[in-house]
């Protein structure tokens, strides 16, 4: 579950769920992701770690550059939870309906024993 | 076609919507009868819910536990905050992994729809961290996130 916390509260911030939309487009250096915002380099910086840690983003160097791009397991961990959330309720409310059928037959068919008597 | 909608309005609430072919109060009934409850509120294939306490009163509380048959499980704990047969129920739960969840605030509306229901579902949460990760998975769409898909949701979110 520490992933999933980590993962969530990454996505709390909107600064951050810019820079995810940004580099969803392609990867990116730390000098162009703080481009489009009003903040220091060392600010988006601290966001970029955030995001790291939580495993949503990846690095790669090259050069003096350290380029950084989104990663699969930190969106997958959300995926896969969220993605059991909405079987789940997906399924429940299937398995309801097969219920309220059958409470609806009980119900005509009490009218009908009424009826008879 | 699925029948279920899932939205989410401003920035802590997330909307679910789901017909049924039954009137209200044969729903709303579903929902607060804890013999009925334990018949559907299971979650995937394969779990089922052997503890299913449910005071369905202003005030009253309810406990469900469900568990896999190999030894996984969990439960959630809440409390009814308000009734109103056959139309409306709020309550608040949490889960429990074994760490209990923020507390999700729950509103569920019952409304006739031709001779079914349409049920109407919003959760009020506690911050947009839950929400985010809602919308980040394309849950509207259904499964799989492509990064298109996600870029999308992304820059949707308000700020």
């Amino acid at each position: 579950m520490e992933t999933l916390d980590a993962v969530f509260s990454a996505l709390a911030d909107s600064t951050r769920r810019a820079i995810l939309a940004r580099l969803a487009t392609g990867e990116a250096t730390v000098n162009e992701l703080a481009e489009p915002f009003e903040m220091t380099q060392p600010a988006i910086s601290q966001h970029l770690k955030v995001l790291e840690d939580a495993g949503l983003i990846v690095r790669r160097v090259e050069g003096t550059k350290r380029p950084r791009r989104l990663s699969n397991t930190g969106i997958e961990a959300m995926d896969q939870w969220l993605g059991m959330l909405r079987k789940a309720l997906a399924a429940n409310y299937d398995r309801l309906d097969e219920v309220l059928e059958r409470m609806t037959k009980q119900e005509v068919e009490k009218h009908k024993k009424g009826k008879k008597r | 076609m699925s029948k279920m909608t899932l939205k989410t309005e401003g920035d802590t609430h997330v909307i679910v919507t789901r017909r049924f072919a039954a009137p209200p109060e044969a729903v709303y009934r579903a929902h607060t009868d804890p013999k009925i409850i334990q018949k559907w509120l299971l979650g995937p294939e394969g779990w089922t819910m052997p503890v299913c306490i449910n005071e369905a009163r202003p005030g009253g509380k309810f406990r469900y536990e469900w568990t896999n048959g190999k030894g996984g499980g969990f439960h959630i704990t809440g409390e009814y905050v308000e009734l109103k047969p056959y139309s409306r129920i709020v309550h608040i739960e949490r889960m429990h992994l074994p760490d209990p969840t923020p507390d999700n605030h729950i509103e569920t509306r019952f409304e006739a729809d031709g001779p079914g229901t349409l049920m109407t579902m919003r959760m009020t949460l506690p911050d947009g961290k839950m929400r985010a990760a809602m919308l980040a998975t394309g849950m509207e769409s259904g499964m799989g996130v492509s990064y298109d898909r996600l870029e999308e949701l992304l820059t949707s979110l308000p700020a």
